[in-house]
């Protein structure tokens, strides 16, 4: 983990090299932080992972998250981990709610880590965040003809209702 | 292939069209050149389903092949038969009722995923845990390693014909689960650790069937040994099937056996080393090339070294509490319930409402038997998480299947899945 002179220095060197890409740096819980302006995010991603001296090559997780009722509502959450230095760095992209049918959207990071593919397509699966340039974006774990994106915070646990066949008689063509 | 082969000996089936006299390869009519060359056709390629309720792909995994004769051209993976839902549900419930449901994703590594969602929750409330409970979590996680490799050695083994290892490793898991049953109750799913440290501490008793179980694992690996190390059919089955480059790997963030089997000495243990495994001599095997061989060869070695870090942990276990002293976090001991009003008080808060989390968000990971199983929880100030989300190895790993079976045989194939050793219930969640 770079330590908090370490991560100013990223962010400046970042800001430098693409300008207004790094909005913020925080540590939490013994881990760096870049909030990340998400229209720059491949940039970023990019200076990161091929710049000697950072080399976060490795892509661990990705993470969508929900902070309803905040403003921006939706984040993509990155962590990275430098494997040489053993270091993680996490990379925060805040995303608002376009509001209506229409769904936030970021670039994907496929090009740069093959291995984001399922892991952004489980994002898009669960938050509806589309992920722009993604070469198969369609749902993961949901079926695929299923309607609402089921880990927005103003989804409901158990949106769907239960039904047994012995409903039948109560409920005709349930399965409908 | 040239007019003249096609006539004596028919490649693609010599099937009722040979003896029409009609010229056709295949299903398609032959076309010749000026020349009276003939053209080849093109490449017929035969999609087929694969699962989700086959045997071989160890759970309800679909995979969409694209076969020409018996080569696999494309595959694609199909997940999400037993998606349930669990990170929607940890999300409505309080912080303590999470652990049980989290255990049951990556049903193989119960202890693995109580280890990653408690741990972060630890990281989140910045509380340490007694060096009691750390060498206890560490002891119970790794013999969880080894039932969780000792059900993949089984499982892959029968896939490959050899029957008889499944009863072998069954065995050793048997034991492995009557360990368990005796320090925390359960055979599977344990719920064994608490935030704060571990539920009970180990009964009288359990370091002695424990110290018996580590004399005799060694000698039980060798059998497995003896029986596939130079089995023949196993070596042609593993052997050059399935090679992936490091670098592959790497980019497509494969981690755990997978990862070490093709020469990169990458373990979460060493290089991040939580809870207290930095106290343990150990070593991490890794392979050479990255075939099915060096996958098999480097999971039984991890089971060997398992095996010592349970040795040095109960010899080295020290005395002390095995949870917490955090009143707010942790339930005060049953006893003071009868006696102090502030204890009935604390515990009656925790039952009902559990404890709250400082709002903030931290990413803990661990080395499961598959890989980097990462926990992300994002606390809100309540009582319940606002987000939890399980990186689970085996569905990042997953996405290497393609590369290894891609140009191979549809029987390499089922060696790839039993060595990629995918938990479905893990990577639906």
């Amino acid at each position: 983990m770079p330590d908090a002179p370490g991560l100013e220095l990223i962010a400046q060197e970042l800001n430098a090299d693409a300008e207004g890409s790094v909005l913020g740096t925080y540590h939490e819980h013994g881990q760096g932080c870049l909030i990340v302006n998400p229209e720059r995010i491949i940039d970023v991603l990019r200076w990161l992972r091929d710049t000697p001296g950072q080399e976060y090559r490795f892509l661990s997780s990705l993470h969508g998250v929900d902070y309803l009722p905040a403003e921006p509502r939706f984040g993509v959450v990155y962590e990275l981990m430098s494997m040489p230095r053993a270091e993680r760095l996490r990379l925060r992209a805040a995303l608002a709610d376009p509001g209506g049918e229409r769904l936030p959207e970021i670039d994907t990071c496929v090009e740069l880590f093959p291995g984001a593919d399922f892991q952004e397509r489980e994002v898009y699966d669960f938050f509806g965040i589309v992920f722009r340039g993604h070469p198969d974006m369609r749902r993961i774990l949901m079926p695929e003809e299923y309607v609402g994106w089921p880990q927005r915070r103003d989804f409901p646990v158990g949106g769907e209702p239960v039904i047994f066949t012995h409903d039948e008689p109560v409920m005709p063509r349930w399965y409908e | 292939m040239s007019a003249h082969t096609h006539h004596s000996t028919p490649a693609h089936g010599g099937d009722i069209l040979g003896e029409t006299g009609e010229e056709v390869i295949g299903t398609s009519p032959v076309e010749r050149t000026a020349a009276g060359d003939v053209l080849e056709p093109e490449e017929e390629l035969l999609t087929i389903n694969f699962g989700p309720h086959h045997p071989a792909t160890h759970g309800v995994l679909r995979l969409l092949v694209s076969l020409e004769g018996e080569i696999v051209r494309d595959l694609k993976p199909v997940v999400g038969y037993v998606h349930t839902g669990i990170e929607k549900n940890c999300e409505d419930k309080s912080y303590w009722k999470v652990i049980p449901f989290v255990e049951r994703m990556d049903y193989l590594s119960y202890f693995f995923n109580m280890e990653a969602f408690v741990g972060c929750v630890e990281r989140l409330l910045e509380l340490e845990i007694p060096p009691r409970a750390k060498y206890l979590r560490v002891l119970h996680m790794e013999l969880n390693r080894i039932h969780s490799h000792l059900v993949w050695l089984g499982t892959s083994a029968l896939d490959l014909g050899a029957m008889s290892m499944f009863f072998y490793c069954f065995r050793e898991r048997d034991r492995i689960l009557d360990l368990f049953e005796m320090s925390t109750g359960q055979r599977m799913h344990t719920r064994y650790f608490q935030v704060g440290g571990v539920f009970e501490d180990i009964p009288l008793g359990f370091a002695h069937n424990l110290r018996a179980f580590c004399a005799e694992m060694p000698t039980r690996i060798d059998q497995y040994e003896a029986i596939l190390n130079a089995n023949e059919i196993f070596l042609e089955r593993t052997r050059n099937v399935g090679v992936v480059s490091r670098e592959r790997l790497l980019d497509l963030g494969v981690t755990g056996p997978l990862l070490r089997a093709a020469g990169e000495p990458w373990d979460l243990r060493k290089v991040t080393p939580y809870e207290c495994y930095e106290d343990f001599d150990f070593s991490i095997p890794v392979g050479t090339i990255g075939d099915g061989y060096d996958r098999y060869r480097v999971r039984v070695q991890e089971m060997r070294e398992s095996v010592r870090i349970i040795e040095q942990a109960i010899d080295g276990l020290p005395e002390g509490p095995w949870i917490a002293d955090d009143r707010k976090v942790v339930l005060p001991p049953r006893d003071e319930l009868s006696v102090s009003m502030e204890a009935l008080i604390h515990h009656f808060k925790l039952v009902t409402e559990g404890f709250r989390v400082p709002p903030g968000e931290a990413y803990f990971a661990v080395e499961s038997p598959r890989g980097e199983l990462g926990s992300f929880v994002v606390a809100d100030g309540s009582s319940k998480p606002a987000r939890v989300h399980i990186r689970d190895p085996s569905f990042v790993n997953l996405q290497c299947l393609r590369d290894q079976c891609i140009g191979g045989y549809v029987a390499d194939m089922i060696q790839n899945l039993a060595m990629l050793d995918p938990i479905l219930g893990g990577i639906d969640r």
